[in-house]
């Protein structure tokens, strides 16, 4: 897909089947994936619970568990290698090497027996195989980097002196040590106060410009999205649903699962009794309809939904924009409002 | 224990171990007493009275005296100084083969609870038969198959012990391992190795400790319960167990020689036993809660 975006491609996922052994018989949870992340791009993985966006993440650093999980099919194109067929060897020199990824708990992801400089220069003697002094230093530029005030006496504190702001800036510390190619961010601003949320956001994407990375960023939060995107990619019951550049995906969001989940969220612009709940929740891995995943919650549904499940189509909207997939016929025929 | 630690979320650094330890007084006879009793027995060479293996035919089955604080034994041979030197025998036995079973007990533990599934379930149930033999009848296997001497006491004291140890590190490495900073150094790449050694490790090594001098205190009546039945160090040379047996020959002429090898290992384990219960409590969260 997208030929046209492939010259700049970072990592090219084509057609990823995540499965998970439920009751002796494989499940997908992450269904048919394409994704290309761009150079230097931010793109936003949004989707309720459930929906497979933290399990994409984990596929992508294999990091899913040894027993009742597989990559089923796809692959996962990175620097001319697909990382789906590597070795476990290979793949511990990329895992925090040329691909970092950073977690939701920052209170609970990092150990509480080392100081965060012992962490962070870890992170660097293993990968880089300098000096223990050369990974000292480099863990107090780094600390600097991400602003962590009076650095030269925070790097011998303990994980329990920080914050939870100030630990997520840690990890991010640690995710950059290696100056990996992609960033995987699972929720990282979750579990943060809205303040302090926007702060860690800014920061981000100052480190993406300055180490020319690209991100992958995983949320539920569409106003996170907003802030930090440049495309977003709709995930619903383990598929891409829709897949825009992020004005666009505001502007004009086509899929109806897209519509709804702009409906349900609070807005400053409109008064809060106007958000609408999406009535039901994503079917259950074990029961996927044989149809289009979101028909059951659809207003929009047709008899023809139930039969086939949807493609993923180019969306020939007004503007022309071509990156702008949908997989939802009903929608792209406009057959209705 | 096992449940205590799968109760207890938070593990426990050896920092909050020192902080809890000054809570409780018992705990500081316990480690005073134990730290006497090591140097009385470090010291044996310069500060027992006589050599412990110097026969005194004209004294023989002397009570005590000013001569001879504890009196002498059937051949005339001063208590005190046996105790002392039979205190650096009993010291060296109990730590060498727990300090084994710590090592070999705990990378099982850890390797069981880390690695999991099949591997866990048939390590562990291997540890299970080897718990079920008693520690006196399993010991008194060893040494009946080898033969006594030193070094197969301290085999067989580190065989009762290991599985306990396994058993004590497994529980918090399966904590430790579902937690998130484990998953996070996954995704940094470090190895399974390094994971273990250097993150689940320091995490678990306190509860470690805490069983270590419990299990101490055991050795120390193991050794001595395997030479009083005749199978532990080979006479003439000084062990409390083996003085013990040698007094009972005689315990209602002379009470000397039995009762004073008996009360130093009551001593010693009593202050062991104090030590690791105040170790343990300073760990438990439902004690540390009041």
């Amino acid at each position: 897909m997208m030929m046209n975006a492939d010259d700049d491609a970072v990592l090219t996922i084509s057609n990823l089947r995540t499965e998970f052994r439920i009751g002796g018989v494989w499940h997908a949870a992450v269904r048919d994936l394409s994704l290309t992340l761009r150079r230097n791009e931010t793109l936003a993985i949004v989707g309720e619970s459930g929906s497979g966006k933290s399990v994409t993440a984990l596929s992508i650093l294999r990091l899913l568990p040894n027993a009742g999980a597989r990559i089923g099919a796809g692959e996962m194109m990175f620097e001319g290698r697909d990382i789906a067929q590597l070795s476990e060897h290979e793949m511990s020199r990329i895992r925090g090497n040329a691909i970092a990824m950073i977690f939701q708990e920052p209170m609970t992801s990092l150990n509480p027996t080392m100081t965060v400089g012992q962490q962070i220069a870890e992170v660097i003697t293993i990968h880089r195989h300098v000096p223990h002094s050369e990974a000292s230093a480099e863990a107090l530029r780094l600390l600097r980097e991400v602003k962590i005030p009076a650095a030269e006496s925070r790097i011998h504190d303990y994980p329990h002196q920080f914050s939870g702001g100030m630990r997520q800036r840690v990890m991010i510390a640690m995710a950059l040590a290696c100056r990996p190619k992609i960033l995987l961010a699972d929720e990282p601003t979750t579990a943060l106060d809205v303040t302090i949320q926007a702060q860690v956001l800014m920061q981000l994407d100052e480190l993406k410009q300055a180490y020319g990375m690209s991100i992958l960023f995983i949320t539920h939060n569409l106003g996170v999205v907003a802030q930090i995107a440049d495309r977003v990619a709709v995930m619903y019951a383990g598929e891409v649903v829709e897949l825009a550049g992020v004005e666009t995906l505001f502007a004009r969001p086509t899929h109806p699962y897209t519509a709804a989940l702009l409906r349900a969220m609070p807005r400053a612009d409109r008064s809060s009794d106007s958000l609408e709940p999406i009535a039901g929740s994503v079917p259950p891995l074990t029961s996927m309809p044989p149809g289009c995943a979101y028909a059951p919650r659809c207003p929009h549904k047709l008899p023809s939904c139930v039969q086939a499940r949807p493609a993923l189509q180019e969306s020939s909207d007004l503007a022309g924009d071509r990156s702008h997939l949908v997989r939802c016929p009903v929608r792209l025929a406009g057959a209705s409002p | 224990m096992s449940t205590v630690a799968l109760d207890s979320g938070p593990s426990y650094t050896l920092q909050q171990l020192a902080r809890a330890f000054n809570a409780n007084a018992t705990s500081w006879i316990g480690l005073i007493t134990f730290l006497i009793i090591v140097a009385l027995a470090l010291l044996a060479p310069i500060i027992s009275p006589y050599d412990p293996l110097d026969q005194d035919i004209l004294a023989r089955l002397a009570p005590p005296t000013t001569e001879h604080w504890f009196g002498t034994d059937s051949y005339g041979r001063d208590i005190l100084s046996r105790l002392l030197w039979g205190a650096r025998l009993s010291l060296v036995i109990s730590t060498v083969s727990i300090l084994t079973a710590m090592l070999i007990g705990g990378v099982i533990g850890i390797l069981a609870g880390y690695i999991g599934g099949r591997f866990d379930m048939i390590v562990m149930q291997a540890m299970d038969v080897l718990l079920s033999f008693p520690s006196l009848i399993m010991g008194l296997m060893v040494v009946a198959m080898l033969g006594a001497s030193m070094g197969n006491l301290m085999i067989a004291i580190a065989l009762t012990a290991i599985a306990p140890f396994a058993r004590i590190a497994r529980a918090p490495t399966i904590i430790v391992k579902e937690r998130d900073y484990i998953e996070a150094c996954r995704a940094l790449g470090y190895s399974d190795l390094r994971i273990m050694a250097v993150h689940i490790l320091p995490n678990i090594v306190a509860e470690i400790l805490v069983m270590g001098s419990l299990w101490l205190a055991t050795a120390i009546r193991i050794e001595a319960s395997l030479s009083f039945i005749g199978l532990g160090v080979r006479p003439p040379t000084a062990t409390w167990g083996g003085m013990i047996r040698e007094g009972f020959e005689n315990i209602l002429d002379a009470w000397w020689l039995a009762v004073f090898p008996s009360l130093a290992i009551l001593l010693t384990v009593l202050a062991l036993n104090l030590l690791g219960d105040a170790l343990r409590d300073a760990i438990d969260p439902k004690l540390r809660a009041e």
